[in-house]
């Protein structure tokens, strides 16, 4: 039996530079930052204060009010992103197909304000005030199964945990899911809303956020010489997979192919980046889509704007793809977005699938001084039109768990 | 209307998501209001909140209907 195909055939998006595809993308393609101080919390103490929110989310637009209060924001925002992805896709759930179609949606750290508040309001008055709605409104698959509930999708039903690679697993897991014959569509992507106290102040402890704190537009700058850590987003991005075939026959619009999938371990660090694991990743990405590393031309990288990161990854990309690299055109949405962790992986895949369908790449911003060190072509502070065959899809995630992408025009 | 039998139905009406004309006195949370067990815990709390009182569990799980909660609220207030 010859391998089943896996197109995207829905695309949603939460996040820093916009609600829906169409704003989103407008804005990054315009190069317009979503990295701004603080406003969930007073962060006057952190020595980071500045993140991507998202900004002017009205939860009823997509969920009646009595379930929205009872789902911590990374809830909200995973549900919203997958029912414009659905809605997009134009799926219609009947008691034939009901079985076939499923979800995969994951986050990476789940729904830390809620438990930031719940923590509060026990340690103030006691544990019979704990929500019956705490546990449920927090853990990390109910996204998949509140969307399951919400459109009776009976296929399969699980939310990977893979910290930054999250987005990237969940994707390619669920497009083997289909290849393998499990369901004929997954609803899949990332989800996070990490700007909490807890969060931000664990991962300033770790060093790993900027601080440029009096300019936050231009804090987040892959591949810069005075890069100086990542800044925290929030958002979803989610997308219909969809088998070749099945879409065909509905007739459905056809963004791009999912045509390769990898993924790696470093083995090496819990937060230090290591070269291998990335350059294995890639690889593994390309022999499973059977492609020559001449056939792409078009990275949207993981791209943090950490300083160790951002050098890994170059070095990473020159070893997958050897004398090739350089003529790659390698872009960092993040620039713009700032990072959402296990909802990074969904976003920028949507993106990156929209770099294919519109025949361009976004700019990465803020990239006033290029570090010599990083030396590939990153699109540098404008958007390129260009032609796109193949674009690749890289995250990496703490614990040293890598995912790669590989998405083809059709 | 008395004032608590206004706020029991204000609290039903917000806490089970509910027009606030289909809570009447006779309804039921489960058979009427759509609510399930979660929800039923739920609303015991918000009503401990609203009238600053404990309603043990024994008693929180013979509160179906909207006027039980009414009459308990009218019984056991200070």
């Amino acid at each position: 039996m010859s391998k089943r195909r896996v197109v995207v055939t829905g695309l949603g998006v939460v996040s820093p530079v916009g609600i829906g595809v169409q704003s989103s993308w407008a804005n990054l393609v315009a190069g317009k930052s979503g990295i701004t101080n603080i406003t969930k919390f007073d962060a006057s103490a952190f020595s980071s204060q500045i993140a991507g929110e998202v900004k002017g989310f009205d939860v009823s637009q997509y969920l009646p009010a009595k379930e929205a209060r009872r789902m911590d924001i990374f809830i909200q925002y995973g549900m919203a992103a997958a029912i414009e992805a659905v809605k997009d896709s134009g799926i219609v759930v009947t008691e034939e197909n009901a079985e076939r179609i499923g979800v995969s949606i994951g986050s990476g750290i789940g729904g830390l304000q809620l438990i930031e508040d719940t923590d509060a309001t026990y340690k103030e008055s006691g544990p019979r005030k704990i929500s019956p709605f705490f546990i449920p409104g927090t853990i990390i698959n109910m996204i998949s199964g509140n969307l399951s509930i919400m459109y009776g999708f009976k296929g399969p039903n699980v939310a990977i945990v893979t910290a930054c690679t999250t987005g990237t697993h969940s994707i390619g897991d669920a497009a083997r899911m289909i290849e393998y014959g499990d369901a004929d569509m997954m609803v899949a992507g990332g989800a996070e809303a990490p700007i909490t106290q807890l969060a931000v102040g664990g991962f300033a402890a770790a060093r790993a956020l900027s601080t440029r704190n009096d300019d936050p537009a231009t804090a987040s700058r892959p591949w810069d010489a005075d890069r100086d850590g990542f800044v925290i987003g929030e958002g979803a991005g989610v997308m219909v997979l969809e088998e070749y075939e099945s879409a065909k026959k509905r007739g459905a619009k056809i963004y791009a192919e999912l045509v390769g999938y990898g993924m790696s371990a470093d083995a090496y660090h819990m937060t230090a980046p290591n070269m291998d694991g990335p350059r294995r990743s890639m690889r593994n990405a390309l022999n499973n889509a059977g492609l020559n590393v001449d056939q792409v031309q078009f990275v949207n990288a993981h791209g943090t704007s950490t300083p160790l990161g951002d050098a890994n990854e170059t070095s990473a990309i020159k070893a997958a793809f050897g004398d090739h690299a350089k003529k790659l055109v390698v872009n960092s949405t993040k620039s713009m977005t700032g990072h959402l962790l296990g909802g990074a992986g969904g976003l920028e895949s949507v993106f990156t699938v929209l770099s294919i369908h519109n025949q361009l790449s976004p700019p990465t911003i803020n990239i006033f001084n290029q570090d010599p060190e990083c030396d590939l072509d990153f699109c540098a502070n404008e958007a390129r039109d260009m032609k796109i065959d193949v674009g690749v899809k890289n995250n990496f995630g703490f614990g040293g768990t890598n995912g790669t992408l590989i998405f083809r025009r059709i | 209307m008395s004032d608590i039998e206004q706020r029991v139905k204000k609290i039903v009406s917000e806490q089970l998501g509910a027009n606030e004309a289909d809570v009447k006195n006779e309804s039921s949370f489960v058979d009427d209001l759509g609510a399930d067990s979660l929800d039923t815990v739920e609303l015991v709390m918000a009503l401990e909140e609203e009238f600053d009182c404990e309603i043990p569990d024994e008693e929180a799980e013979k509160i179906t209907t909207v006027q039980q909660a009414i009459d308990y609220v009218n019984a056991n207030l200070k």
